[in-house]
This record gives structure tokens, C-alpha cells and sequence, in this order.
């Protein structure tokens, strides 16, 4: 029986990085995939949970519910985003209305590199050359949702990418979201130390899950200097999988 | 908005020597507490223990607290409740008057930092003698502690080396740790001498039994509450424990998560004064019981959680925040991840709600927390709690950091990302004029490229790619 599964694009990748979201769901079409896009999704509703503004949040996170009503997997290329989804969506709705509701799609959201391992365990072709790749999991990936190793997993179906994790490794990029905006001198250093580790490790290109460290990390590479390339995993893989033909 | 807070961050930022220390002294602590736990399953069941121990102790506080007064008492050791750390002050400044003590031996005691006790004393004329090798080094730098468990963990040895220099000129220079402990205990010592009173903090409070359960590596801490003749205890009333047995579960989480040691070099059981023939221990044993704003924490049922905390200090020494700021610049006895949750619920949102903020929410220090209290939930829970306007809620200060503009921006957001079609046209706009989206965007541009606005959304780029839109 084919696989049909929602896709959850996330604010971000709609706005700023839709090529890796596009990546994502060409990956899943690929492995036989039927892919379903809502139109009616916007964002989870994370910056304003985060924030303190729960009404608010509340509001937007049920406009997801709405928009994702049959019982099919809720594939999210991002880890931060999906832990919203899984993790914190059913305490935000707790003891309202929309409780089992919220429960009900929170068992049904799978983080990309999940999904592609856990699910689909799809072979990847690689066709590019050999390459050393620095790997920046999320603290989502790594701490809310555990799927760093899955992730890891999937990047290491690459036949000729060499994977490495810059020195602390499990530290946080000090992306944090609003956190970035609210204590930018505090995120600032983060970043800065984060950065200088993924130069170290003189990798030609930095993949991660999450769209915001990834932003984060880029725009400090950026302004460093000549630092690896930046991609989410989705595309990094696409654009190493497949022929244009 | 240009907070104290803020202002502080930028200072410590500036630090580099300090910033190094706390690092290396960080990296050693995680290092041994990672080593002191190999068994990951075993770490995990340990785990589960201790938050059940302590969750069972917070939820039954005031019938704990109440066998703990009968059971002290019934030992011999007289038991003050304090509502406020001024009042709290007051009990150690009765006892002091009446033992006719000018001078206090002090072990080392974060509570007693929160009654600001040794100021107090001072302006009493009472000399309180920190004891303990780091609290000894901040009191002749005259500075607060910087970590809840190494409270010098921001200086290096040659600034050690010379501060003790200055301070004590008639001895031999000291330039290696052990010279350094070594001057320090012969310099402490001599005054140690004939001391009438001294005070000590509390780990574990065992209320079926009545015994006080303190660990140290110095053996300050013996000091402090059998040499002299009045013993003062000070403890914040969620240290209470229901059972003696529980506590071995404890004191293995506490120390293997604070230090990396499977036992303190010290572990004192103090169970009353000294008694009918025996040879030496205190005449008098006082415990004061602190409330300092823990019984508000306590009525609510999830940030409750925060009276867990058996100040390990393994969430902040696993803490990027804290790596980068040291304890300082928090401006607050307790810094860090548990600083962060315990001080804007101890002194209100109004004052504290900040340090809220201070934090990516990352997650390592619920990684590590031995009693498992959920951190970054009782972040986001605060930050909930000072922007809220209808929330019934026993927090302090609830409510006071809701800012105009700001929750007129979040509705407005919010209005928008509820109403799918509003944010399509929004999102085309946006992707239409991006070549109006400024280069510099404050403060993410100060030290970040910023990303460009796409022209297509995936929304677009998903419909024209045939993507279906339902099932
Ligand atoms: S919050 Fe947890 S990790 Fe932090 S000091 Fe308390 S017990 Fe230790």
C-alpha cells in the first residue's frame, strides 16, 4: 500500500528557504510517496508559545489543526517545528475544547530524517563527489524529539559524504528564536563559538534540520568569511540524489 | 530597553579571562559528572527515583514540614520558622546576642546569601567567617558567589595567588593549589579558634527522623557545627525529605551531579545537640526554616516543580547562557537554569521576569537535572505567567511585563497566521517586494547576514510543482 502523508512546510522554509522544502517533498515523492500540501497551513505558532503569548499561539496552532484533518503522518522538515507540534501542542490545548484533538494530530507529526529513515529506510544514491560534511543537530533533534541519530542515519546512506560534528557538539547555535532577537549579545556569542567550531572542521558544507540554526549559523559564517556552504539536509541530499534529466 | 540585566550581559560578554575560567572549571564538571554516571540506564532508574522522592516531599510540604519541627524538636534541636530572609536574620542575630557571640563560623550556605546574612551581621558588628576554600577566596575579594556549589569558579589560580598575597603579606608566596589550600587552612585555622557560634546550611532534612544531612569536601562544614557551641542550621523549608531511606538516593544523584564524586569526602548527619556524656558537638542546635516566597511557588501545581531543586548546579554547568554570562551578571543569589525559574518566582516577574528570557530554551539543563524538573517548560510557563492578563495564578508580578505594542504585534501576528488566506497574500507581497527588505535588520544584522526574502513561497512553488492540496 502507498504511502500518503501530510507536509508541514513551516513560516520559515515558506519564506526564506523554500527550495529546501520543495527538496523535501520532491525526496518523498521519489520514494513513492503521495505528498499532500494544505494550502490552509501558516506556522506552528512557536514564536508567540515561546514568547509567553499562549492566546495568541493558541489561535494560529488551531488553524494547523483545521488544516490537517485526516489521520495521515504530518511529515515536518524541521525538528523545532515538529516539536511543537508533537511535544508542545498537546500542553497548550491540555484542559481546552480542542484537547484530543491536538493529541490525536501530535501522535501523527514525524520529523523528515525520521520519516525518510524510520518509515521509508530509503537508499540514496549518491552522485556527487567525495565531500566532508559538518552536521549541526538541533538542540530539537537532540533533546526534544531524539532524532539526531536518525538524521545522522540518513546523511550516512551518502556513499561519499564524510560526515563530522564540530567540537560541542551538542551545544545550542543560540538561535533560540525570539531568544536571538530578545538577548542578541548573548546569542551573538553563542553563535560566534559555534561557528568558529564548524570552520574548524573544514567541512565544504554545514547541513542541519532546522532552518533557523541554519540561518543563524549562516549569517555568522557569512559575515566570518569563507565558511562552508549551508544547507538543509533536504536539499543537500536532493541535490546530490538525483538526475536532471 | 536598556535593563540592568542588559547592561551586565554586555559587561560579562567583555570578559574573556573570566569567560575562560568558568569554561574550563565547566568543561571538568561536565567531563566528571558524565564519567561518575556510565551506566546510562542506571542514570535514567536513579533519575526517576530522586523525582519521585523529591516530587513526593513538595507534594506533601506542610504535613513533612510540621513532622519535621516534632521530630527536631524531640532531638533536642530548636526549630525557628522565618516567613523572609530580614526575619530569618533576626533569629541568627537573637541566638548570637544570646550566646554573647561577637563572631560566626559559617560553612557554606546559599540561604544565607539570600537573607544577605553576612551584611546584616556586619552592620550588627557581628564578624561572620565564611569556612569553605571558595566562599573564603569571594569574601576576601569582596564579592557573591558566581555558582551555587563553586562560588569562586570564575577566578584562576594567579588571581587566587594574588588575592592572598595582598591579604596575607606575613606568609610564604603561594603559587600551586595546594599551597594555596595549604596557606588558607593555616591562616583560617588560627582564627577558627574559640569561636562561641557557627552556621552551616542543609542538604537533606529527614522529617521521620529529625536529622540534618549536610555534605562538604573540607571538612569546613564538621567544623562549623561541632566546634562551637551553638550550631545554627538554615534551610529553605522544600529541603524536607519524608524518609531516612530515601536519602542515600539522594546524596549519589547530588554529588555525582554536582562533582563527578560518588560520595562527598563529608557527609554529616547531625541529629541534636551534644549529649549526656558525650565528649565534644555543640550545646545547642538551632534550625531556622525559611519561606522566603517558596509557599507562593508551592500553590502552584506545575511551577511547583522548581522546590525539587537539590542545587547540584549541574544545569548550569551544563548551561550555554551561563557559560558565556558566569553567575554574576545575573545580578541574583542563584544564577543559571535554576536561577532563571527559582529568583522571578521568589522576588516576582515585575523585578526578575527577564532572566526569564535569558535563555534558547535549549534544553540541556533538563538533560541533566537529577530530579527531573522540566526547566525550559517553567521558563516558558514564566514567560506565560508576565505577559498574561487572565491567567488566575499565584505568581508574583503575573501580568506586569504585558507591554502594549509588543502584545498589539503578537495579535496582530497571530490574526494573520489564523486566517490561511491573509497569510498567503502576505507571504506574496512580501516575496513581491523583497527587494524592498532593508540590508540592516537590528540586532540580527549587528553580527549575521540577514537571509532574503524568497520570491516564490513553497505554498506557490508546492502548487505549481502539483502537489495536491487535500486528501
Ligand atoms: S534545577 Fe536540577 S540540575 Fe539545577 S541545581 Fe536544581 S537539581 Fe540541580
Amino acid at each position: 500500500m502507498p504511502h500518503t502523508v501530510y507536509f508541514f512546510g513551516t513560516c520559515l522554509i515558506d519564506t526564506l528557504f523554500p527550495r529546501a522544502g520543495l527538496a523535501a517533498m520532491q525526496l518523498l515523492r521519489r520514494a513513492g510517496v503521495r505528498v499532500i500540501f494544505p494550502q490552509g497551513q501558516t506556522c506552528c505558532g512557536q514564536p508567540a508559545y515561546n514568547s509567553g503569548y499562549r492566546d495568541e499561539a493558541r489561535a494560529v496552532a488551531r488553524a494547523q489543526l483545521d488544516a490537517f484533518p485526516a489521520d495521515l503522518p504530518v511529515v515536518v522538515p524541521s525538528a523545532s517545528c515538529a516539536g511543537m507540534l508533537r511535544v508542545q501542542y498537546p500542553l497548550l490545548f491540555a484542559d481546552t475544547a480542542d484537547a484530543a484533538r491536538a493529541d490525536a494530530f501530535a501522535a501523527r507529526v514525524v520529523e523528515l530524517s525520521d520519516y525518510l529513515v524510520r518509515v521509508l529506510d530509503v537508499r540514496l544514491t549518491d552522485l556527487g563527489p567525495p565531500i566532508r560534511v559538518a552536521v549541526h543537530n538541533s538542540c530539537s533533534a537532540r533533546r526534544e524529539l531524539g532524532v539526531a541519530d536518525a538524521t545522522m542515519d540518513l546523511l550516512g546512506r551518502l556513499a561519499r559524504v564524510e560526515l563530522v560534528e564540530p567540537e560541542r557538539a551538542a551545544e545550542c547555535c543560540g538561535f533560540g528564536g525570539a531568544f536571538s532577537v530578545k538577548q542578541p549579545e548573548i546569542s551573538a556569542a553563542m553563535a560566534a563559538d559555534k561557528a568558529r567550531a564548524i570552520l574548524a572542521t573544514g567541512a565544504a558544507v554545514l547541513v542541519g534540520q532546522d532552518c533557523g540554526c541554519l540561518m543563524n549559523l549562516g549569517g555568522t559564517l557569512g559575515r566570518l568569511g569563507g565558511g562552508p556552504l549551508v544547507r538543509h539536509l533536504a536539499e543537500f541530499i536532493w541535490e546530490r540524489t538525483h538526475r536532471d534529466d | 530597553m536598556t535593563t540592568e540585566f542588559r547592561l551586565a550581559i554586555g559587561a560579562a560578554l567583555g570578559q574573556d579571562r573570566v569567560r575562560g575560567n568558568i569554561r574550563r572549571a565547566m568543561d571538568g564538571l561536565v567531563t566528571k559528572r558524565r564519567e561518575a554516571f556510565p551506566d546510562p540506564q542506571e542514570r535514567e532508574s536513579l533519575r526517576d527515583e530522586g523525582a519521585a522522592i523529591r516530587a513526593e516531599a513538595v507534594a506533601r510540604l506542610p504535613e513533612l514540614l510540621e513532622e519535621l519541627e516534632r521530630t527536631c524538636t524531640g532531638n533536642g534541636i530548636q526549630v525557628h520558622w522565618a516567613e523572609t530572609g530580614a526575619d530569618a536574620n533576626q533569629i541568627v542575630l537573637g541566638i548570637l546576642r544570646a550566646a554573647g557571640a561577637n563572631a560566626i563560623l559559617k560553612g557554606k550556605s546559599m540561604v544565607s546569601e539570600e537573607m544577605g546574612l553576612n551584611e546584616f551581621l556586619q552592620g550588627q558588628g557581628i564578624e561572620a567567617l565564611e569556612t569553605d576554600l571558595g566562599e573564603i577566596i569571594i569574601q576576601l575579594a569582596h564579592e557573591a558567589p558566581s555558582h551555587i556549589i563553586a562560588p569562586a569558579i570564575h577566578k584562576d589560580r594567579a588571581e587566587v595567588a594574588a588575592l592572598f598575597r595582598k591579604h596575607f603579606p606575613d606568609q610564604p608566596p603561594a603559587q600551586q593549589i595546594e599551597e594555596l589550600t595549604a596557606l588558607a587552612r593555616t591562616v583560617m585555622r588560627e582564627r577558627f579558634r574559640g569561636m562561641t557560634a557557627g552556621l552551616s546550611g542543609v542538604n537533606f532534612a529527614v522529617a521521620e527522623t529529625g536529622t540534618l544531612c549536610l555534605v562538604e569536601n573540607e571538612g569546613n562544614g564538621r567544623l562549623c557545627t561541632t566546634l562551637p557551641d551553638v550550631h545554627i542550621a538554615v534551610m529553605g523549608i522544600e529541603k524536607v525529605v519524608a524518609r531516612l531511606d530515601q536519602v542515600p538516593t539522594l546524596l549519589t544523584l547530588l554529588t555525582r551531579s554536582a562533582t563527578g564524586q560518588p560520595i562527598t569526602t563529608y557527609v554529616n548527619m547531625i541529629s541534636g545537640p551534644r549529649r549526656a556524656g558525650e565528649k565534644d558537638g555543640p550545646t545547642a542546635v538551632h534550625l531556622i526554616l525559611l519561606d522566603n516566597g517558596r509557599s507562593r511557588i508551592h500553590a502552584d501545581p506545575e511551577l511547583s516543580a522548581t522546590l525539587r531543586c537539590i542545587r547540584c548546579a549541574a544545569c548550569m554547568n551544563h548551561c550555554p547562557v551561563y557559560a558565556r554570562l558566569g553567575g554574576h551578571a545575573y545580578g541574583t543569589v542563584y544564577p543559571g537554569p535554576i536561577g532563571s525559574i527559582l529568583e522571578p518566582q521568589l522576588q516576582g516577574l515585575a523585578e526578575r521576569g527577564e532572566m526569564a528570557d535569558a535563555s534558547s530554551l535549549c534544553g540541556a539543563c533538563a538533560e541533566v537535572c537529577p530530579v527531573r524538573i522540566p526547566i525550559p517548560r517553567l521558563l516558558n510557563r514564566l514567560r506565560y505567567e508576565a505577559v498574561s492578563t487572565r491567567a488566575a495564578s499565584p505568581t508574583l508580578g503575573h501580568g506586569s511585563r504585558r507591554l502594549a505594542v509588543q502584545s498589539g504585534i503578537w495579535r496582530l501576528w497571530s490574526w494573520v497566521c489564523a486566517h490561511p488566506r491573509a497569510y498567503r497574500a502576505l507571504t506574496r507581497l512580501l516575496g513581491l517586494l523583497r527587494r524592498l527588505q532593508p540590508t540592516r535588520l537590528p540586532p540580527w544584522t549587528d553580527t549575521r547576514e540577514a537571509p532574503r526574502l524568497a520570491p516564490e513561497s513553497l505554498h506557490r512553488q508546492a502548487r505549481a510543482a502539483g502537489f495536491p492540496d487535500r486528501a
